[in-house]
């Protein structure tokens, strides 16, 4: 019933607040089971840990609230981090050497977006064929070997610190206000939603269909982007064979945090609080000192839940 | 003169169907038109020459004295808006997840700025709006309903938000495409009822229905169509179900006597 469903949403966001329980729970179990849990060192680390996947997720999260499907963004998150490396290996000024890979995965998100408007092939297939299209790139450029050594500037972006707190932690922390002020506030975020909900009512409406999901994809490609250069950043090294797998973690952030997979709800706090969710299981299970392949069955079965509960949720109000 | 909606021999051929063949009638505001007739009878093709969706192969289509379609005059979907037509589709074209003041307001949401930059959508005017649209329907429905996704509420509610939408382009003609197939007598009841509110404010509307109990309730004149054509122009008042099921069949008397 509609005062039932009310009650699990905190009031005014959309987020769903079983993710927000779900996580305090585990927060919770872990805090009594590994007493090193909750200390402010080991918080930031989960922070940390989770900044990459959330950001490509918070990305992730656009996309799939559209309507539309991103898998290509654990290559383009390569490839970017890769056109950085080169870029200040040869001379140029970091920023520049940064706005290339903004720009290369810009360009590939566009590009996907163009292809899923004019040759109507489904998003699935157009961007699985970006995952292996940029994985190429990546290889192909970087001659298949990790670039090394990254001007500190940049270098300061993936392992330096303001305040005590980590700079990808920052810029995790950023774009998830920013991308749910976003989603949520501004008339891009509510023509996102309608896109997703049903693209008819959206097109009779005004709505420019193909604009939007330019804008999308595109969003998509620059937040992979911005995860790769994160990453490269991080460990102080552009590698062509980072990110493999990401598409699909970023994704199961998403949805867990409520993201509807087919379209037209979606929340970034929500996709934030799915990525913690996945990164408190893994460094909680790491403190307990459990073997790493629970982790992944763990996940699994979150994520499954997470869906199926939503349908419970969706057929007791029809 | 003085009619609100005038089509004057009006035809439109797709390939070798020819889906009107000479169709005429005229509506007023504040009038409830129904337009009913067997499947592929011409009623949807008519009513897209009206919204624009398509153009007529001759005749015109006059709109408050002025021409809004003829071979020499293209006409647009927007065009129509710009005019003041407005349907509202069988299939609602809601989108179910959202919220009803969102989908009133879908497409052209109003907006502020935010720290006097950032433009964001103005949540409470959008909401605001919304309810003084739906309370002057008549329609009683709370704030909490109007933030809640469209999908929860019922049938009847959705086609009066689908409808509430229309409205809020301030349209002079209404076309309503089955509004209540798929609803249940009660909600069907409600439905009638914005319609005569709507007649009310001098709205001309165009109701297609199938259901001859609805159309009998609610309209002023009954327009029927049979393969193309006018097959009859009737006074509700003064007609029967009987006699408008034998012009649908088109076993009319008017029927036999051919053109209009």
């Amino acid at each position: 019933m509609a005062a039932a469903s009310r009650r699990l949403r905190l009031v005014g966001t959309g987020i769903r607040r079983e993710s927000l329980l779900v996580l305090l729970l585990l927060a919770a179990v872990m805090a009594i089971f590994a007493p090193n849990f909750l200390s402010l060192g080991n918080l930031i680390n989960v922070l940390l840990a989770t900044a990459v996947i959330g950001v490509l997720a918070i990305g992730v999260t656009f996309v799939l609230a559209g309507g539309g499907l991103d898998l290509s963004v654990g290559s383009i998150m390569a490839v970017a981090g890769v056109a950085m490396g080169l870029a200040s290996q040869s001379g140029l000024p970091w920023p520049v050497a940064l706005s290339t890979g903004l720009a290369v995965g810009a360009f590939l998100g566009w590009c996907n977006a163009v292809f899923i408007v004019r040759s109507g092939v489904p998003p699935f297939i157009v961007t699985l064929g970006m995952l292996s299209v940029a994985r190429g790139l990546a290889l192909l450029i970087s001659d298949g070997r990790p670039i090394y050594g990254l001007p500190q500037e940049i270098v300061f972006l993936g392992q330096g610190r303001v305040l005590g707190i980590p700079a990808p932690v920052w810029i995790f922390l950023l774009t998830t206000i920013l991308g749910q002020f976003l989603i949520s506030r501004t008339r891009f975020g509510y023509h996102t939603l309608a896109l997703g909900d049903n693209e008819t009512a959206a097109r009779v409406a005004g709505i420019a269909i193909e604009a939007m999901k330019a804008r999308l994809y595109t969003l998509s490609g620059v937040m992979a982007a911005l995860g790769g250069l994160l990453f490269a950043a991080r460990v102080n090294a552009a590698d062509p064979t980072a990110g493999i797998g990401y598409e699909l973690l970023a994704i199961t952030a998403a949805v867990i945090g409520g993201t509807n997979l087919f379209g037209g709800r979606g929340t970034v706090v929500g996709t934030f609080i799915g990525a913690l969710i996945m990164g408190v299981l893994q460094n909680g299970l790491n403190l307990m000192a459990v073997q790493p392949f629970y982790q992944q069955i763990a996940i699994g079965v979150i994520l499954v839940l997470a869906v199926w509960l939503d349908r419970v949720q969706s057929r007791e109000r029809t | 003169m003085g009619s609100l909606l005038e089509v004057k021999e009006v035809y439109k051929r797709f390939g070798a169907v020819e889906v009107l063949r000479g169709v005429s009638f005229a509506l007023n505001g504040g009038t409830v038109l129904g337009l009913v007739g067997d499947n592929g009878a011409g009623k949807s093709t008519l009513m897209k020459l009206i919204t624009g969706v398509h153009s007529v192969d001759s005749g015109e289509i006059w709109f408050n004295g002025q021409l809004l379609s003829s071979p020499r005059q293209t006409h647009s979907p927007a065009r129509a808006r710009r005019f003041g037509i407005e349907m509202v589709y069988q299939d609602l074209a809601l989108a179910k997840q959202q919220d009803v003041a969102a989908n009133i307001f879908l497409g052209r949401e109003p907006v502020r700025h935010f720290l006097g930059i950032l433009p964001i959508v103005d949540r409470e005017a959008m909401e605001i709006r919304a309810k003084s649209i739906l309370d002057e329907l008549g329609i009683r429905i709370s704030i909490s309903q109007l933030r809640a996704p469209v999908a929860w509420l019922s049938g009847g509610q959705q086609q009066t938000i689908a409808i509430a939408r229309a409205l809020s382009f301030d349209p002079k003609l209404l076309i309503l495409d089955e509004p209540t197939a798929a609803l249940a007598v009660k909600e069907t009841e409600h439905v009638l009822e914005v319609i005569r509110e709507l007649r009310n404010r001098g709205i001309g509307i165009i109701l297609i229905s199938h259901r001859l109990p609805d159309i009998f309730e609610v309209t002023d004149r009954i327009l029927v169509l049979h393969q193309g054509k006018v097959a009859a122009d009737l006074v509700t008042k003064n007609t029967s179900m009987a006699e408008v099921v034998a012009h649908i069949v088109g076993a009319g008397p008017l029927h036999k006597g051919g053109l209009v």
